[in-house]
């Protein structure tokens, strides 16, 4: 019934896959596309799991880390940032553009005049690491909502100040996190204006998801159809030159 | 017990869940290495980010233990999120046929008299005698089998998913009941790990026996089936 010749190839074949050849797979486009397919299927299933709007867990003021971790860029080196730095970030621009009715140019004063959320929230980062803090701002819908946004807009991209050795920092999230309640741009971090280290003077945060999604020392807020034509097209700088998932719920 | 007895064959869904549930496991295991290796530090509670705080040092694992073989936290976290699909869903496929085929209540579940000190101690000492041969009593396998395969599909596999969806922060709201019940999200991260290594010290014992008691043809069965 079982010749030796299927049995070896079994056992072959199993030999094959755990000495590895794990790169080459990794690397072939049936792979690339295995592990998109496998991070959607994460999301949808995250999503399916938890109403669209759940909110991640708020904690207590006395959870909060003493000191909040900076991570990435640390510190922007540029004359004009630093400049900005002293001056308290008083001519400092967010600009909101892209697929909206009503493209607008924030100043710190405007931001701080919309209505406020706070929440104290963790923050996971991708390397593993948590810290809690207590961030406030206006929701990022409230702004979106002002600046009116049109019926192509799948995306909203975050640019950034910060570059690294590949090009400029960017992120992006799609329309279900960009209106969750807790979706804010923060200009506030544990009741003091954000420190460098964390992003001043804003920083996105996008509590569903990992550190890397919530993009430091914002510039513009950007509406658009699709990521295609965004940095490499992959919705941010680490999707972009490392190969990070989109989507990081996981 | 039945008049019968129990086949000694390994069913199809067995089979199939086995070696699933094996190439997924040594995916998971050693992509999640690589994952380690970019904060090689353990807490309990939520947070935690100082070293200065942690109640573990964990070593750096190398290269040839890693999937991929250099450090890359993308690529090991698409190899993670990827093969946690096939474990998942094989582990409840196991769970359903092994309910349904009767293998849970027949061949894993222990009766009480197994229980008695005197049958364990004994059980104990066959195998450290190098007996392999099971007391009727017990079935298709021993006590200490029964015991470790119960603990593996029943504890430490779910645990695996379990925790594992702790430390999702996209998951997270779907079930926040579950990251206080494990202690917080660093600790999830915590037992995540320790019952990682609880799996490989199995899989270890597991190859060991299955070297002992003759590789090829245990190998066979486990393709095939082997003799009722």
């Amino acid at each position: 019934m079982t010749s030796p010749f299927n049995r070896r190839t079994a056992l072959a074949g199993l030999a094959a896959l755990a000495t590895g050849a794990c790169s080459k797979v990794a690397d072939s486009p049936t792979g690339r596309t295995l592990s998109k397919a496998a991070e959607g299927w994460h999301r949808r299933a995250h999503r399916k799991l938890a109403s669209r709007q759940a909110l991640a867990r708020e904690y207590e003021k006395a959870d909060i880390s003493p000191d909040f971790k900076g991570n990435g860029t640390i510190r922007i080196s540029e004359e004009s940032y630093q400049a900005e730095l002293e001056a308290g970030f008083s001519s400092w621009q967010l600009e909101v553009r892209g697929l909206v009715d009503n493209p607008m140019s924030l100043t710190m004063d405007d931001i701080r005049a919309l209505p406020q959320r706070t929440q104290i929230t963790r923050h996971d980062c991708v390397e593993g690491w948590s810290a809690i803090g207590e961030w406030t701002g206006p929701q990022l819908s409230e702004v979106l909502d002002a600046a009116k946004v049109q019926e192509g807009a799948n995306f909203i991209i975050f640019r950034c100040a910060d570059s690294f050795k590949q090009g400029a920092y960017y992120e992006s999230v799609d329309m279900v996190d960009a209106y969750h309640p807790q979706t804010i741009i923060a200009h506030m971090l544990n009741g003091e204006a954000i420190p460098q280290k964390n992003g001043a003077p804003l920083r996105m945060r996008i509590e569903r998801q990992l550190g890397y999604k919530h993009a430091k020392f914002l510039t513009a807020i950007e509406a658009v159809a699709s990521l295609d034509d965004i940095g490499l097209g992959k919705g941010g700088y680490w999707e972009d030159h490392h190969g990070y998932q989109w989507y990081a719920g996981i | 017990m039945s008049k019968k007895k129990p086949s000694k064959k390994h069913a199809l869904s067995t089979r199939i869940w086995h070696w699933i549930n094996a190439i997924s496991l040594i995916i998971l295991f050693m992509s999640g290495l690589n994952i380690s290796n970019a904060h090689r530090y353990l807490y309990w509670g939520n947070t935690g980010f100082d070293p200065a705080d942690a109640w573990l040092n964990v070593i750096r694992f190398p290269g040839w233990a890693t999937i991929p073989g250099r450090y890359d936290l993308a690529e090991a976290r698409d190899w993670h999120a990827l093969a946690a699909w096939p474990f998942a869903l094989a582990l409840l496929f196991m769970w359903i046929a092994m309910l349904m085929n009767r293998h849970f209540s027949h061949d894993i579940t222990t009766s009480k008299a197994e229980w008695r000190p005197s049958f364990i101690w004994k059980d104990i000492i066959e195998h450290a005698k190098g007996n392999f041969h099971h007391d009727p009593v017990a079935g298709k396998y021993s006590f200490l089998q029964k015991l470790s395969y119960g603990l593996v599909l029943g504890i430490m596999l779910p645990l695996m998913i379990v925790t594992g969806l702790a430390i999702s922060p996209g998951f997270e709201p779907a079930a926040p009941w579950l990251v206080d019940l494990l202690g917080g999200r660093q600790s999830a991260r915590s037992i995540h790990f320790i019952t990682a290594f609880s799996l490989l010290a199995f899989f270890i014992v597991h190859i060991v026996l299955v070297l002992i008691t003759g590789p090829f043809r245990q190998i066979k069965d486990m393709i095939f089936g082997g003799k009722a």
